[in-house]
């Protein structure tokens, strides 16, 4: 709890990790907006509301997906909260002020798990509310199937967080870490391209999915799929033109310990980097 | 409680070829203060690194309270400034000291006479980014007093500031010092060491060079320095006095350097003896910048 507060009141009294997480948390909210987007075209009404994305369990697997992509906001604050301490130096006046090295790395992991539990418990609680208004289907053992959806959530938000932590701890500067996440994603994708194209000709039994799937980035996306293609709307058009998806719309265990398994090493190599560095 | 606060045991430390602190050891003991004295680039700055934990060794080893403690449990018991004050700009002095007690883990009890005995009280809501450099030092300071240290360790502390800034610093150091805090004051300067230090370490090349008393270390049986009418059978007299280690003739006076006790009654007594008439005579002692120029250079 003292390094849990520690780092807290780092970030609280920092104004700009302040709006940055009071507007993240705002922006979560935004969720119920859409919940009021009506589309008149003449004599064809569009409710978004109305289309099913709020009912009971699909919402859990929209909003966790949605809500999901803001995670960006809070990467910023977690890289430049690393980054700041290198440029002020105060990395190493709290070392000098007596933080051991695992204690300084422990109070940011404190700060991202608060984070995280935060982020979940306000997607919980804002589904709840939005399904209770626009459901179709109010039995509590519907309201509360597929409630994996939020374990996958807080691993995602946490394996992407770690990243972040890792990449800041390396790069030192808040800029550059940013930019390295970006050009980590873009590497995946061409990576992903490479394997598709040649992998099979040189390891015939392993497909470039099977490889991909363990990528970091990769590893996260997959725990929650995109939802769009699950709604009924969307569904029944895909029948109509013959089309139909048959995706796994499910959390794969294995999906989970790769991410988890990823956070771990970040966490580890980030301790690392920081007990062999010089000040 | 025994009275060795810090041990140094062969501690030393090799950024790739050059080694900055070679098998350096030493033991610091309650109630002194001791001077860490050496050049730019001796290897001061990189031995407190390791003592504070921000720097690695390379081999050899130290403890803090006879290893009854880990190194970062020792270090909230103590206060240390390095090179320039290091706090996060955009919060109040008051909300930086706050910090720092969170992390050592001491009350808020004494923030407000820290800050008034360093004369920033009425500045404690301003942002410490707004402070001068000189403010920023004092700030440092009574950042490292917050938790009443039992060792307060300073590097360079007057170090770019100006001569108003100086004087303030070494006012508070010696007033610290004063109220029996242990204190390891590295520096170059040696004038300042000389003031407030009673135990001087002397580091070149990483290597450790001298360490005793400062009284010691200039103490030695001093010089004369001599005019006459006649300088060359002044010269030659002195070389026939067996208290004498070296006479020399410098600018446009003779030096006599010592190597027994010689008053100046006892000297100018045997000069009228031997019909010398002088025209300049005053005996000095060496100062601590002098004996430092010649330990350093010596070897």
């Amino acid at each position: 709890m003292r390094l849990l507060s520690i780092e807290l009141f780092k970030l609280w009294h920092n104004r700009i990790s302040k709006i940055l997480i009071l507007g993240y948390f705002m922006l979560i909210f935004s969720v119920a907006i859409l919940s009021t987007i009506k589309v008149e075209l003449g004599p064809i009404e569009f409710h978004l509301a109305d289309q099913g994305i709020f009912n009971f369990p699909y919402i859990w697997h929209f909003n966790t997906f949605m809500i999901g992509l803001l995670k960006i906001f809070f990467a910023i604050i977690i890289v430049a909260m690393i980054g700041n301490e290198y440029s002020y130096k105060t990395l190493k006046q709290n070392l000098i002020d007596g933080l051991s090295k695992g204690e300084f790395l422990r109070s940011k992991i404190y700060a991202i798990l608060a984070f995280v539990i935060t982020s979940t418990l306000l997607v919980f609680i804002i589904s709840l509310i939005l399904g209770g208004i626009y459901s179709d289907y109010n039995e509590l053992q519907i309201v509360f199937s597929d409630l994996e959806y939020l374990l996958a959530y807080a691993v995602k938000l946490f394996g992407f967080f770690s990243f972040c932590l890792f990449l800041s701890l390396l790069i030192k500067r808040s800029a550059f870490a940013l930019g390295l996440l970006a050009f980590w994603q873009v590497f995946e994708g061409i990576a992903y391209g490479l394997m598709k194209w040649k992998l099979s000709d040189y390891i015939p039994f392993l497909s470039a999915e099977d490889v991909f799937k363990f990528f970091p980035l990769n590893a996260m996306g997959n725990l929650i799929k995109e939802p769009f293609s699950r709604l009924s709307a969307i569904q029944n058009i895909a029948d109509q033109i013959g089309e139909g998806f048959n995706k796994d719309y499910d959390i794969s265990v294995l999906s989970l310990l790769i991410v988890l398994a990823w956070s771990v090493l970040f966490l580890r190599g980030a301790y690392l980097l920081l007990k062999r560095r010089d000040l | 409680m025994s009275d060795t606060i810090l041990e140094l045991d062969q501690l030393s430390k090799s950024f790739g070829n050059l080694k900055a602190v070679d098998q350096l050891s030493l033991k610091l003991k309650r109630g002194n203060v001791y001077g860490l004295l050496g050049p730019n680039g001796s290897g001061k700055s990189t031995t407190l690194g390791m003592i504070l934990n921000v720097i690695n060794k390379s081999s050899g080893s130290f403890e803090w309270y006879q290893g009854q403690i880990t190194t970062h449990q020792a270090l909230k018991k103590i206060g240390a400034i390095i090179e320039r004050p290091n706090f996060y700009p955009y919060m109040s002095a008051l909300q930086n000291l706050k910090l720092i007690c969170k992390i050592k883990q001491c009350s808020y009890k004494t923030i407000e006479e820290k800050l008034d005995l360093v004369g920033l009280w009425d500045r404690r809501d301003s942002k410490f980014s707004t402070f001068s450099l000189g403010m920023k030092q004092r700030l440092a300071i009574a950042a490292a007093l917050v938790n009443n240290p039992e060792l307060l360790i300073l590097d360079e502390p007057t170090n770019g500031l100006d001569p108003e800034g100086i004087h303030q610093i070494r006012k508070l150091i010696t007033t610290i010092a004063e109220m029996g805090t242990t204190i390891l004051l590295a520096s170059h300067l040696l004038d300042e060491v000389e003031k407030v230090c009673n135990q001087v370490i002397v580091l070149k090349n990483g290597v450790k060079y001298y360490e005793g008393p400062v009284d010691q270390i200039t103490q030695t049986f001093g010089y004369f320095e001599l005019k006459a009418i006649d300088q060359t059978a002044l010269k030659n007299f002195l070389k026939k006095l067996p208290q004498t280690k070296e006479v020399k003739s410098e600018n446009n006076h003779i030096r006599l350097n010592l190597n027994a006790e010689l008053s100046e009654e006892e000297l100018s007594k045997k000069l009228a003896g031997a019909n010398i008439f002088i025209t300049h005579f005053v005996k000095k002692r060496p100062s601590l910048e002098q004996q430092f120029l010649t330990l350093t250079k010596a070897q």
